[in-house]
């Protein structure tokens, strides 16, 4: 395969610019082109739910890079105008305003766009949060209303939620799930952490949905749940999931399914690449496709991705990392701890509010969750890249 | 070389610590302890590795000197 002497970066956000790096680093010196949906410089999503929202940090400091190490990247930025459509065999973007770009590789790192309620842009007050605009429009409601309902019992959602009572507010999580977080991270640290939230003040209304909102006067007034019964809001954050961005792919060419489908390269046709969020691709470790929303995969997907645009040819089979942080627990996650995977406490308690887990399925630990135990969880992080067998960690387990 | 970390973007996810574990170390909350702030050449190319995956974007470097 020969170096392409151009590439076009999709998506501007923290999988975008890590593959312009990594291929700056591997030293090519080809013209980078980043195009971005938003106006903004890169910037990184997780600090945006807690730091961002609570007010900690200012939206500057969640900037990727300084503009002085964007300048020395010698990549050329079209922000603010999106994508909408790509002609794989020609290897060329339209964008939103009508610039057309080609060049020899493309780079699909368009990420998620949130799933909304019917109706929602009707009502002031409602919010969803994607973007640092979202957050600060979110932050600046909150700081107007006591009381706020959180649709969504999952990460986005529960984080909101942490940050929100941290204010003070009075807060409701409303949720299809039995325990926030049960789908990803099982029932029963789902469990713990509804006890975390109930214990800070959050009222929990779980297994059960929203089914509309309610409103007068252009503004939110509260949800009404599936039984009927209506919560009174004056601010409303809908976080009821996301799903790859994809939709402008339509036509392109690229086999889609819940993302851009892709080899274990990466690649999803030739001169084709998908990363992050977006990226379905074939982990030859687990056998089978995977697609993965957290930060940590951005960038290692994006150094696997820039590896084999310069003629690598590498499998991606990463032990995936992500974390959430409320209210003062830290859970960390490496490997993956599917919902019917078996958990076995081996350091500390969770009455306590400090230890940790592992995950095992099909015999062997697939996972390791940690809460407020940091090195713990990074030393038993092994037994996942060796993947231990599940028996010899039955023994490891602490008698609860 | 000279690494620079910021404690306030850190969040102690340790993926520095698995890459570099002569320049990188973590509290008991996981905030990162930077060890050597002007480590040797051989560590280079890992602690560009941690500075590059640091999911905080907590590590900067200065190189070059």
């Amino acid at each position: 395969m020969t170096t392409p002497s151009s590439v076009l970066v999709v998506g501007a956000s923290a999988a975008g610019l890590s593959v312009a790096e990594a291929l700056r680093r591997e030293g090519f010196a080809g013209r980078v082109t980043l195009l971005g949906a938003e106006r903004h410089l890169p910037y990184d999503r997780p600090p945006l739910s807690k730091k961002v929202l609570s007010g900690a940090f200012k939206p500057e400091q969640t900037l990727l890079r300084p503009e002085s190490a964007l300048a020395k990247l010698d990549v050329e930025f079209v922000l603010g105008d999106p994508a909408i459509r790509l002609d794989a065999a020609a290897r060329e973007v339209t964008t939103a305003s009508g610039r057309s770009l080609r060049a020899d590789v493309i780079v699909l790192a368009t990420g998620l766009e949130v799933r909304r309620l019917p109706g929602q842009e009707a009502w002031a007050g409602v919010h969803v949060l994607r973007t640092v605009d979202d957050t600060l429009a979110l932050r600046a409601d909150l700081l107007t209303g006591p009381r706020v309902v959180v649709a969504g019992d999952g990460v986005l959602g529960t984080e909101i939620a942490a940050t929100a009572r941290g204010m003070g507010l009075e807060v409701t999580v409303v949720g299809p799930q039995s325990a926030p977080l049960a789908s990803q991270l099982g029932l029963q640290v789902g469990g713990y952490l509804a006890k975390l939230h109930t214990d800070q003040g959050v009222a929990l209304r779980l297994g059960i949905g929203v089914q509309e909102l309610c409103g007068a006067e252009g503004r939110v007034t509260g949800v009404r749940l599936a039984n009927g019964e209506v919560l009174p809001a004056d601010v409303v954050v809908v976080a009821i999931g996301s799903r790859p961005a994809i939709g402008w792919l339509a036509g392109s060419g690229l086999t889609l399914a819940d993302g851009i489908v892709c080899d274990s390269r990466c690649q999803a046709a030739a001169g084709i690449y998908a990363v992050g969020d977006v990226a379905w691709w074939h982990h030859e470790g687990l056998g089978t496709g995977v697609r993965l929303e957290n930060r940590t995969n951005a960038v290692e997907q994006a150094m696997a991705v820039a590896a084999n645009i310069l003629g690598k040819d590498r499998p991606y089979t990463p032990v995936p990392y992500f974390w959430t942080d409320q209210y003062d627990a830290k859970i960390q996650v490496h490997g993956f701890v599917p919902a019917d995977a078996e958990v076995a406490i081996v350091e500390g308690d969770p009455a306590l509010r400090q230890f940790v887990a592992l995950y095992g399925s099909r015999g062997k630990v697939t996972g390791v969750l940690g809460w407020n135990m940091v090195k713990q969880t990074r030393q038993h992080r092994q037994h996942v890249v060796d993947g231990t067998a599940w028996d010899a960690v039955r023994a490891l387990a602490v008698p609860q | 070389m000279r690494v620079v970390v910021d404690l306030e973007k850190c969040c102690g996810a340790g993926q520095c610590v698995l890459l570099a574990p002569k320049v990188f170390d973590q509290r008991d909350d996981g905030i990162v302890i930077l060890l050597d702030a002007s480590p040797p050449k051989e560590l280079h190319a890992a602690v560009r590795e941690a500075a590059t995956v640091c999911p905080g974007a907590a590590i900067t470097l200065e190189e070059g000197q």
